[in-house]
């Protein structure tokens, strides 16, 4: 007994431990978020709130721009997370409970894009996506995200789980399909709707490379390039503000992150494994 | 496995499937196979004018030795990454996984990072290793006496890249690690457990075998993290310095297609990534389907 007790805080020891390194950079970001240059580059480092976080953020939210980043981050993130759901739902609805032919070749054909992230083909891409026009709006942001084979998997993974006894039944009942998938359907799956909530907003949010590219002019680019821009004037950086932004862009994902944490690593991890 | 295709319609599915088609040919296979074409193309700035050359930029890949040094990074930095981030998201999701209290807050502080985006964990190591400012070197002279200079030093730079994406990464793998512990049968711990298995025996003689699926799957999932998520650290940290010492393939595609409009050339690297993912990929169909210690 005594031994199970020593293990035990040996236990909670390194995972304090562990905690503490995975926080520890969010933590100092926050604490020079509130300090003025002078504190911040005093010696020895002061671990203390400074005196300028007001400023800090209303500098890095207005003069930075992060404000106007913030709206079309969330734009684009919405936008994704809510056509995706629809979209995969959709496709997961036609692979699961209907005889068509060829079934097994779409359901390929979907997955087969597993193996095509946008980083592969941003030349091409940025190609397409100017030759329509797109270069500098939302549409270049939103339309190409608008379909994957995560979402279809795992609606359809969920879907496989769900007794048939259900849908035969709505059948007796004389409900089509689309009644099906609305009535019974959707609210069977709301674990996995939160899971993709979460994949996605954070997916996008953290979206930096395709906007560097195809975003030019300042008042469309997304939150995450706005920080890039922050620290491109190397010589006399702000880290202050730098950091503000920092905290401010972190926000939004992770609040999301942790609304729906549990149904995330339930309903994404399990469902993936199996 | 058809059991719950109860209905049958002509044009219904289609019309369901139709919006993911459309987005997946355009945007998904149709630039992938643009990528190929053009990867044996030589483009003049802003694409004004395109001429066919053949294999030449993959000759050129594999000759000039800034490519080959390109390549060797990109494996060196996702080995380290892949290796890391997996050892450490273990050997964490087993001390979360002990049947301490409060497991539940433990896990979410160890897996909350996931929700952090690359480029900001890359612009608050930029200024924690500041060699002048930053906390890192301040925390190093006075324990050690010593105040690396991060960014000049070829070595040291990977190191710091490492650490980042390390860092970034290991949450993703606890969220599944410990998925995969908690799946476990219990029968066969406990059977190890009363045969008077240590605990070390039990991690690997039977844990670890049955986590193999997952450590597979993983595997796979941190290497393509490793080449293409790792772009804003590389980006917002190195650049690819000191003298392209931590320059890996996303990075040198973004800038050979986006800063020295050699819009070929980074279709040709593209294509070799490609290769790499693909290459990955029916690696984890046919070794994840093969050899199964499913849980449940």
């Amino acid at each position: 007994m005594k031994r199970k007790r020593l293990n035990n805080l040996i236990v909670h020891v390194l995972l304090i431990f562990s905690v503490l390194v995975v926080a520890a950079p969010i933590l100092l970001a926050f604490i020079f978020s509130t300090q003025t240059p002078a504190q911040i580059f005093s010696y020895p480092p002061r671990f203390t709130f400074g005196t300028a976080m007001l400023e800090n953020y209303s500098i890095a939210w207005n003069q930075f721009h992060l404000g106007v980043y913030m709206k079309n981050s969330f734009y684009i993130a919405i936008a994704v997370t809510v056509g995706k759901t629809i979209i995969s739902f959709m496709a997961a609805l036609a692979l699961v409970y209907f005889r068509f032919p060829l079934k097994g070749a779409v359901f390929t054909f979907i997955l087969l894009t597993l193996m095509m992230p946008t980083e592969i083909m941003i030349v091409a891409l940025f190609d397409l996506v100017t030759k329509l026009g797109w270069s500098n709006s939302y549409a270049a942001l939103i339309v190409p995200f608008l379909a994957s084979a995560t979402g279809t998997f795992l609606f359809r993974q969920q879907f496989l789980q769900i007794p048939t006894s259900l849908v035969d039944a709505a059948k007796i009942d004389g409900a089509g399909p689309l009644r099906f998938a609305w009535a019974i359907l959707l609210p069977m799956s709301l674990n996995v709707v939160a899971a993709m909530a979460v994949i996605q907003f954070v997916y996008m949010w953290n979206q930096y490379l395709w906007p560097l590219i195809i975003i030019r002019e300042g008042n469309r680019q997304v939150v995450q390039v706005g920080l890039r821009m922050m620290t491109s004037g190397q010589d006399a950086t702000n880290w202050g503000i730098v950091m503000a932004g920092a905290i401010i862009a972190l926000l939004p994902a992770l609040v999301v992150f942790l609304l729906l944490q549990e149904q995330f690593s339930r309903g994404f991890a399990l469902s993936q494994e199996k | 496995m058809d059991t719950h295709a109860a209905y049958k319609s002509r044009w219904l599915p289609w019309v369901l499937l139709l919006p993911s088609f459309v987005i997946l040919i355009l945007f998904l296979y149709y630039p992938t196979i643009e990528t190929f074409v053009l990867s044996l193309y030589q483009v003049a700035f802003l694409g004004l004018s395109k001429s066919f050359v053949g294999i030449e930029n993959y000759k050129i890949l594999f000759t000039d030795p800034e490519y080959l040094q390109i390549f060797k990074n990109t494996v060196v930095f996702a080995f380290f990454v892949v290796i890391f981030s997996m050892a450490v998201g273990l050997a964490l999701s087993v001390l979360a996984n002990q049947r301490v209290s409060g497991w539940r807050i433990y896990r979410l502080l160890l897996i909350w990072p996931y929700a952090l985006s690359p480029a900001v964990a890359g612009v608050i190591f930029l200024f924690m290793f500041n060699p002048q400012s930053g906390i890192v070197n301040y925390l190093l002279t006075i324990t050690l006496g010593i105040a690396p200079d991060w960014l000049t030093n070829p070595t040291l730079a990977m190191g710091l890249l490492v650490f980042v994406a390390v860092w970034k990464n290991v949450g993703y793998n606890v969220v599944f690690y410990i998925a995969g512990l908690q799946n476990l049968p219990g029968e066969v711990l406990e059977a190890a457990l009363i045969d008077g298995a240590t605990p070390w025996q039990r991690f690997w003689r039977v844990t670890f075998p049955l986590l193999s699926p997952m450590t597979f799957f993983l595997l796979i999932i941190n290497t393509i993290y490793a080449f293409f998520e790792a772009f804003p650290f590389v980006d917002l940290l190195t650049k690819g310095g000191p003298s392209n010492a931590t320059n890996i393939l996303i990075f040198n595609i973004y800038r050979d297609g986006f800063e020295y409009y050699k819009t070929g050339m980074a279709a040709a690297q593209s294509v070799i990534l490609f290769i790499a993912v693909v290459f990955l990929t029916i690696l984890q169909f046919r070794v994840g389907e093969g050899r199964v210690h499913y849980g449940g």
